[in-house]
């Protein structure tokens, strides 16, 4: 389609030629000089010296990685299965007929449209120990609440609580649109056969719901590796360490710390542990759904 | 990839046994309690004076609200700017994408060249690599640039976003080529095909990129922490972390509050108005605020 010769050449690059250049300066170069850099040392002031795989070497006897990174699977570990319950609970009651329904699609939706750090400071003040709202409405039903994000045994926790109160409508739009997609018929066939709501959830929802599941699972797996805002905001990492994060990390190593060759290698590293997860997924998705 | 049909109408469901029905709206309520009040907290501090902060209970409404806090907020901050900021900063990233994603978009919807689905590909593969891999060498480029503490850091390396040119290019491939092959048959250049006869159908292509990527703009956090250290230049997001830590074990909670009310309200404003747009983009990219 469209001219030929000189004339065509032109025009694509009028079209193509600004993206393209673009692209190339903040995105592809930076990540091919990542690479690079993570072969580095380099504090920014003196010239960046090549130390091959020593940044490597570093991270694998560096405690301070591994825990970021046990922080990281925690955070995980916890976020994953109760977001994905929430979304999907919200998403199978607002998909019935109930009064209301617009209006409650749009309240669950609205923490995910707040910024995150809005969403973890109005957290970080709801968790107050002495004058939040979530200690003084525990206490009401005879709990003493902990000292949440200024405990290091209940900090990540709370940031997991937080996480999934934002990102709980996330969930549910996904698998809402997944939901919209099951015919009816297949409910009134297997009501027929006798099947209730529970055997109906069983073999015909959660079957035909699969990709829908997996998308939501694995958008949420990858951004989770990359927990940082929330971390940031509402605890900075502490108390005493106790919720560092692999991103934190890479932010604290490059730009406190003026390390760029080291934080460049933790962030490949991540970047392969999120690649490997995904491939991983994908194998299993065709497997399942 | 899922796509979200109808948001706030949608396919009907099933409804089960009226029990069922019942506990799952008491269920919804609930939820949906959960998910207000702490927006409802928010609005409630961000109108206490100082002293009811720490009053036993908790008013979770004021009783005695002031506005103090927001005019004390636009004080102690250049607030006003920071929002005229924030506003700067979205539509020019938003207005950069839009123009780059469909230009680009374009061309790898409709052109053919040499090493097209290659480079097609490495657009593709950009989308997997982790923010964290490429900011230490992005802040370098951009800090030789002389762009940090200016808004050219803040919009510029936002605007190439290969999601963008993915999505355009999705929807113009479900345009019919005879629309533009009877242009370009009455001689028009492919210039003039593309603003005459394909930009005036993209409208819901451009709706969708467009409230994504204002969304994405306002709430970011990351980028405009390592590029801006000036009040002058911070966007909201940045304002209020900055507000937060002020006065170290100290934070004034009514003014954060009232920072993120300000901050939060536009984006209600723009979900309320733009309902499905927001979902369609949130959804297909899988990014969350």
């Amino acid at each position: 389609m469209y001219e030929r010769g000189a004339r065509r050449w032109l025009t694509l690059a009028l079209f193509l030629g600004p993206s393209l250049i673009g692209l190339a300066l903040f995105l592809v170069g930076p990540i091919v000089a990542s690479l690079a850099l993570a072969f580095t040392s380099w504090d920014l002031l003196t010239p960046p010296r090549w130390v091959g795989a020593r940044n490597f070497v570093r991270l694998a006897d560096d405690p301070e990685f591994w825990t970021a990174l046990r922080h990281t699977l925690q955070f995980l570990a916890g976020y994953l299965p109760l977001v994905m319950t929430t979304g999907l609970l919200v998403a199978v009651a607002l998909n019935g007929r109930i009064v209301g329904r617009a209006f409650f699609r749009a309240v669950y939706f609205l923490p995910v449209v707040a910024s995150w750090v809005a969403v973890a400071l109005v957290w970080k003040w709801l968790l107050n120990p002495a004058f939040g709202l979530v200690n003084f409405l525990l206490a009401q039903v005879g709990v003493a609440g902990p000292a949440w994000l200024f405990d290091p045994t209940w900090a990540m926790f709370s940031v997991v609580l937080t996480s999934v109160w934002k990102d709980t409508g996330f969930v549910m739009v996904v698998l809402l649109a997944g939901l919209q997609g099951i015919p009816r018929e297949y409910y009134e066939a297997s009501a027929i056969d006798g099947a209730g709501p529970a055997q109906q959830l069983r073999f015909v929802t959660v079957p035909l719901l699969m990709p829908a599941l997996f998308f939501a699972l694995s958008i949420s797996l990858i951004n989770s590796f990359q927990v940082f805002d929330q971390v940031y905001v509402m605890t900075g990492g502490g108390p005493a360490g106790a919720t560092t994060v692999l991103v934190e990390r890479i932010v604290r190593q490059a730009f406190s710390f003026s390390r760029m060759g080291y934080a460049a290698a933790m962030s490949w590293v991540l970047f392969v542990l999120i690649f490997v997860v995904t491939i991983a997924f994908s194998r299993a998705q065709k497997r399942f759904a | 990839m899922v796509r979200v049909r109808r948001f706030a109408r949608g396919a009907s469901g099933r409804s089960g046994p009226r029990w069922v029905s019942g506990l799952a709206l008491v269920g919804v309520v609930l939820g949906a309690l959960v998910m207000l009040v702490p927006f409802a907290w928010m609005l409630a501090t961000s109108l206490k004076p100082g002293q009811a902060l720490l009053a036993l209970p908790p008013q979770l409404i004021p009783q005695e609200p002031t506005l103090e806090p927001y005019r004390r907020v636009v004080s102690a901050f250049p607030m006003v700017r920071v929002f005229g900021n924030s506003l700067l900063v979205a539509v020019a990233t938003t207005a950069g994408q839009l123009v780059l994603a469909s230009m680009s978009g374009y061309a790898f919807a409709r052109f053919r060249f040499p090493g097209r689905d290659v480079l097609f590909a490495v657009y593709l593969a950009t989308l997997m690599v982790p923010f964290a891999v490429t900011i230490t060498p992005l802040f370098i480029i951009v800090r030789q640039l002389d762009w940090i503490d200016s808004y050219w850091g803040l919009v510029v390396p936002p605007m190439f976003s290969a999601f963008g040119t993915f999505l355009m290019r999705q929807f113009f491939q479900s345009v019919p080529r005879e629309l533009e092959e009877a242009a370009t048959l009455d001689g028009a250049s492919a210039l003039g095909t593309f603003v005459r006869v394909i930009l005036p159908i993209s409208g819901p292509a451009f709706a969708t990129l467009g409230v994504f990527a204002f969304m994405a703009s306002w709430n970011a956090f990351l980028w405009p922490l390592l590029v801006v250290r000036d009040r002058d230049f911070m966007t909201l997001p940045l304002a209020l972390a900055t507000l937060q830590g002020l006065y170290p074990g100290q934070t004034e909670w009514n003014l954060v509050m009232a920072g993120t009310v300000i901050s939060v309200v536009p984006m209600i404003v723009v979900f309320l108005f733009a309902q499905r747009w927001v979902i369609e983009g949130v959804t297909t990219s899988g990014l969350k605020g």
